[in-house]
């Protein structure tokens, strides 16, 4: 069942790749290259002249929009039916699977272990092809189908006009493949291909759509930024390996203990053991999950088709560092430093992308920042020891996320490809189920008494209130300042997207709901926006934690954060709220009660405005740091290092001092075979004359 | 197991074909014939070859299908046999021989009888090397097989064939000078060439140091390793595709195989001392090749700029003498040998096709060849080390084997595979991807079946021994074992340079 489980989006990627292949091999039959006539108009395709335009833009538009004027239609690749019903389909069974082992493994406590082939042997590193289900993983594996089968449907609808349907769905099922390969890993070996698997699944489909520019950089920029954290990631399992013999987690989580407090000498210092592996570890997770510093490519990943941001850039990827520091737990428990810096920087990402987002413009931005703040509060949790609040709010997130992805995708589609929300407003009166939608994930992400995001978010805040590591008050004061930034950013969205008068008016009537495959994953989004805080507070905080996670989350002995959370004043509960309701006030006064408010403050505050409408420059800053260095690096070793230097004063001053003799040898490519054969017969009987004079003296 | 010669067999059916070829009349049904020919000989030797891996036994660490006989009056010994770090190379070779035929199939069109002479003769040099057990046997096969990459080259290549020939010949010809020398003296130290003698003998200190220099200088020239790397990308820019082929998957690959034959073993303790020499060779070319890579104009330049990184990575893991670093090593150059030989094949695709090398020539190419788009796609990536292909295990296992050595080196070496991500994703961004625009490129045709045959087996070997690696790995498990004793015995006990945990 756990390979099924696993194996059914693989199998679905490969039979949808396969039809997307061999449609487009029959669009583009292939041909031996004509080497020796060159006359390529032999070869031409009869439907030639339709395709001196170039690639058109093949952005997914609703049933009722036309395409651009002037742009070439595409017929649907053959098969696309088959293959979206075939992967949306194994993704149902996948799910059904799943949910049964959550109860199985979960709720019944069963563990599982599943070998599935060996992988690596060599000496005594030994790692297997292995499934490895506890409570953490099931939570995962629920966490993804459920998502990744919802999204798969709401792209049915979402890609109807896409001619490169097959191939998306394609990617989509390999992505979660990918996830599933991660969070079912028994070993750091496993871990890091599923981890590099879903960035390669990221980086095709961002670049989806690959005539566009953008998209393309922005794929690189992923996948790049994501090696530098992985860089940290391989460093980090080779520490492992040095300092327990093995990349299995039974065998390192079993080493640890023993290791607290012993240091090796790392790049000329002496550091202790376990912080410097836990760094390095947490370094991938930085990149994944787009924090601080390594966040740069999560905002521009949204070149993406949006189901793709809801699946892979809100709800199930970008949330595998959270993942891995909760699966790391041991380690990190034991790496007080580690987990200080875990906190750090998810507080810091929790407040600078909040900031970034009260003033971005661009729907998916402001979503995708939100991701990233969001990603910071699971971080601070994982950082305070309170693995199972991180978990929760992971949880939860993955619906109200998704489900804001989704919905933006609706608005997106409904104003033709607008995703400016200066160019919105008023939606609600054409899009009304789109809306209700949005509002449900807008509460859940707020905070709003009694939604999901209301348990798992002010858990959060708790758990670094009660928390006596040394960043906790750092992460407390980060966390509560950030829940007042998102109810604004928030609420800013909603009014000014679906709230007072349209900006754009043919856009604004042309506006329709979607088809019923994309407004059924929205409802059930909604609901578990709604109360799946509720359903699963018992699972997560308090006693039932330990009960639900037993050993798969490993808190130290001196641990009392959920203890403590229990213990509450009733205006530490509160403050949170209060935080929300006065973000919400804010906005409302911003851009409901007195709109020239923000114009006006943008004016009076122009630098810290520009600060944060340029993302505290990040980007900037990386391109003339390292982007630019590298080329010209690049640029100068190659023509100064390798060119002059090497060159010059090696082979190419040396075959100037014998041009002559080269340019008598040169005759001889004019010659016949024979030559050539005779030249190697000199040779070679010179070369056994040689042996047998100095062989047998 | 087997009475008849085999590894004989292997090694000069394709001299028996080159001769037949010879035979042949040079009209166009004697070309024909050329090379059907050329890759029914090809093919057998590969059919036999595998003979080798069922007939192996992967727990002997001993040599295996040893043959010997007395040659030229008892100066040489004619004496062959294979072990666990050869017996994957020699596959390597028969496998790739029948890609490169086919590659050359229609590119190929001026002396198309003498081309395929030169790549059986090749053939029959390369499969020598790596099953030669007499030292001066193995130098004529490791020089020989310069002669007829050098005809490659030359008569076939491009515009610049000639300086890039010599340029190669320069190069390969200083290291096989000195590594003559070294040959001699270890020939009046030992009175033998026997191998199997040899890396039993204790040759003395001093003769070690200027030996490991001497056969490091015909190594490092072959593998090529940073400073003495520039020959390859004029050589691979001006090789036919094939050539390149051979050249990247093979040829280098003797380098490698150099090291673990003769400077480790024959030489451990010059090998001990100066292996943070090679470390830094290794971390230089890593870094410094792949920065280069980044910038290059030209796609087969830009890949043989990878290939050096790729080999700083082996020569970094073989002179970390632990099993993984070995290992590891082993497995990169064989990973290697697959992935830049259908790198090279997919250059050679569109080169056939538009006859230009120059990136900024295409774009937007999925628009009209999703199948060529898709094969590299899987080459590039493999090439990045993405894991589960072939590219991440060799990566994975020398970067875990020397970090316990030396984590200065490891963790440079490691940002290679930042960089490896960025030239090679940029590469095929601006080749494959984008609105396809260039007038030139409007009716370019996907490739053909006969690609389609070449690329295929590449890609099912890219994926299958990246997710199950252990048929090469085991291959060579027990004869790397016996390696790293034998050094560690050698250099006295544990290393005194490795790492350790403190309280």
């Amino acid at each position: 069942m756990y390979e099924a489980i696993v194996f059914l989006p693989l199998l679905g990627a490969v039979i949808a790749g396969a039809i997307a292949l061999v449609g487009a091999r029959n669009r583009y039959p292939g041909a031996s290259p004509s080497s020796s006539d060159g006359d390529h108009a032999a070869v031409a395709t009869p439907d030639e002249h339709a395709f001196v335009t170039p690639m058109p833009e093949t952005v997914p538009t609703g049933t009722d929009h036309p395409h651009p004027e002037g742009a070439e239609h595409f017929a649907p690749a053959a098969g696309t039916q088959a293959a979206e019903l075939l992967t949306t389909a194994l993704l149902g069974i996948s799910w059904v699977l799943s949910c049964i082992a959550f109860v199985d493994v979960g709720l019944g406590g069963h563990d599982v272990r599943v070998t599935v082939f060996n992988f690596i042997t060599s000496g005594k590193l030994n790692v297997d092809w292995a499934l490895r289900v506890d409570p953490l993983t099931a939570v995962m594996l629920v966490v993804v189908t459920t998502i990744s089968a919802l999204v798969h449907l709401y792209s049915i609808g979402y890609m109807a006009e896409d001619p490169h349907k097959p191939r998306f769905f394609s990617y989509l099922s390999f992505f979660t493949f990918a996830m599933l390969l991660l969070v079912t890993a028994d070993n750091l070996a496993q871990l890091y291909v599923g981890w590099e698997g879903v960035g390669l699944a990221s980086y095709l489909l961002i670049g989806f759509w690959y005539h566009r520019p953008e998209a393309n950089a922005a794929a690189i920029k992923a996948f790049l930024v994501n090696r530098v954290g992985d860089f940290g990631f391989a460093l980090g399992i080779f520490a492992v390996f040095f300092l327990t013999g093995s990349i299995n987690f039974d065998t390192i989580f079993a080493q640890a203990p023993a290791l607290a407090g012993k240091s090796f000498h790392y790049l000329g210092m002496d550091v202790d053991a376990l912080t410097v592996a836990c760094l390095l570890l947490f370094m991938g997770a930085m990149g994944k999950s787009a924090q601080f510093l390594l966040h740069t490519w999560l905002p521009d990943a949204m070149e993406g088709p949006t189901p793709v941001s809801a699946l892979i850039h809100a709800a199930t990827m970008v949330t595998a560092g959270v993942f891995m520091v909760a699966r790391l737990s041991p380690l990190f428990e034991l790496a007080p430093v580690a987990s200080a810096f875990v906190t750090f920087i998810g507080a810091t990402t929790a407040m600078f992308a909040a900031t970034v987002a009260l003033v971005q413009n661009d729907i998916k931005r402001i979503i995708a920042y939100s991701t990233c703040s969001q990603l910071g509060y699971m971080f601070v949790a994982m950082g305070v020891g309170a693995y199972s609040v991180g978990m929760f709010h992971l949880f939860t997130h993955a619906f109200f996320k998704a489900l804001l992805f989704l919905c933006s995708g609706s608005v997106i589609i409904a104003m033709h490809h607008e995703q400016d929300i200066r160019r919105m407003g008023g939606l609600w009166r054409k899009l009304p189920f789109t809306y209700a939608t949005m509002l449900a994930g807008t509460l859940a992400l707020t905070g709003f008494p009694l939604t999901a995001g209301y348990f798992s978010k002010d858990a959060v805040i708790e758990a670094a209130f009660v928390s006596h590591s040394s960043m906790a008050t750092y992460g407390y004061a980060m966390v509560l300042g950030a829940a007042a930034l998102t109810a604004f950013y928030s609420w800013r969205l909603i009014f000014k997207t679906f709230h007072g008068t349209p900006h754009d008016r043919a856009h604004y009537e042309a506006a329709r709901e979607t088809p019923m495959t994309m407004l059924v994953p929205l409802g059930v989004l909604a609901i578990g926006s709604l109360v799946a805080g509720y359903l699963a507070l018992g699972v997560f905080t308090g006693h039932g934690a330990g009960e639900f996670f037993r050993q798969s989350l490993k808190v130290a002995a001196g641990n009392t954060v959920l203890e403590d959370m229990e213990h509450l004043s009733f205006a530490i509960l509160l403050t949170p709220t209060v935080m929300m309701i006065v973000g919400f006030l804010v906005a409302w006064l911003f851009y409901v009660g007195w709109p020239s408010l923000p114009a006006a403050y943008a004016r009076d505050q122009a630098l810290l405005y520009r600060f944060l409408l340029n993302k505290w420059y990040f980007d900037e800053i990386y391109d003339f740091l390292f982007v630019h260095p590298a080329m010209w690096l690049g640029r100068l070793l190659w023509k100064g290092g390798d060119g002059f230097i090497i060159d010059g004063f090696g082979p190419d001053g040396v075959s100037a001092r014998v041009l002559d003799v080269t340019r008598n040898v040169v005759r001889l490519q004019t010659g016949y075979v024979y030559h050539y054969a005779f030249a190697m017969l000199i040779g070679a009987a010179t070369f056994l004359t040689w042996f047998m004079f100095s062989g047998a003296h | 197991m087997a009475n008849w010669p085999i590894l004989s067999v292997v090694t000069f059916l394709p001299l028996v074909g080159a001769l037949f070829i010879a035979l042949l009349r040079d009209d166009s049904a004697g070309v024909r014939n050329a090379r059907w020919v050329a890759l029914w000989t090809t093919l057998v030797t590969f059919a036999i070859s595998l003979i080798l891996v069922w007939g192996f036994d992967p727990s002997s660490a001993d040599f295996q299908f040893v043959e010997k006989r007395p040659w030229l009056g008892g100066a040489i010994t004619y004496s062959m046999g294979i072990d666990g770090i050869s017996l994957p190379f020699v596959i390597l070779t028969t496998a790739l021989m029948p890609i490169c035929i086919l590659a050359s199939w229609e590119a190929i069109q001026r002396r198309v009888r003498a081309y395929m002479i030169a790549f059986l003769v090749l053939e029959t040099l390369m499969v020598g090397t790596f099953c030669a057990l007499d030292l001066v046997l193995f130098y004529l096969f490791f020089e020989g097989g310069l002669i007829p990459m050098f005809l490659i080259i030359g008569v076939w290549g491009g515009p610049r064939r000639v300086y890039a020939s010599f340029k190669f010949f320069l190069y390969t010809l200083t290291g096989s000078v000195l590594m003559l020398l070294a040959i001699l003296a270890m020939y009046w130290n030992a009175q033998t060439t026997d191998i199997p003698a040899l890396l039993h003998h204790a040759f003395p200190r001093e003769l070690q140091t200027w030996a490991w220099f001497a056969f490091l200088a015909s190594f490092a020239v072959k593998l090529p390793m940073w400073p003495v790397h520039t020959w390859l990308p004029d050589a691979h820019v001006e090789a036919p595709t094939a050539g390149s082929v051979v050249l990247a998957a093979i040829l280098l690959k003797m380098g490698g195989y150099g090291f673990l034959r003769f400077s480790l073993p024959m030489f451990p303790a010059a090998s001990q001392e100066l292996a943070p020499l090679i470390y830094a060779l290794s971390v230089v070319a890593i870094v410094y090749t792949s920065l280069v890579a980044l910038m290059q104009e030209d796609m087969k330049k830009l890949i043989a700029y990878s290939s050096v990184a790729h080999m700083g990575f082996v020569t970094m893991g073989i002179f970390a003498v632990t099993t993984q670093g070995v290992a590891g090593g082993i497995f990169q150059m064989i990973s290697h040998g697959i992935i830049s030989a259908a790198l090279f094949l997919c250059v050679g695709v569109v080169y056939d096709r538009l006859h230009t090398r120059e990136i900024a020539a295409y774009g937007g190419l999925v628009n009209r060849m999703p199948l060529y788009a898709f094969a590299f796609m899987v080459f590039v990536l493999a090439g990045v080390g993405l894991p589960g292909t072939v590219g991440f295990i060799g990566e994975f296992l020398t970067l875990l084997g020397t970090f316990r050595v030396n984590n200065w080196v490891a963790t440079l070496a490691a940002l290679g595979t930042i960089l490896s991500a960025a030239y090679a994703l940029w590469l095929y961004r601006r080749i494959i991807f984008g609105t396809l625009e260039k007038t030139a490129l409007l009716r370019v045709r996907d490739i053909g079946w006969r690609e389609t045959v070449v690329f295929a087996p590449l890609i099912v070997l890219t994926i299958v021994f990246g997710v199950y690696p252990k048929p090469v790995l085991d291959i060579s498990a027990v004869s790397v074992a016996q390696l790293i004793d034998n050094f560690h015995h050698a250099v006295g006990g544990a290393q005194a340079a490795a790492l350790e945990v403190r309280r």
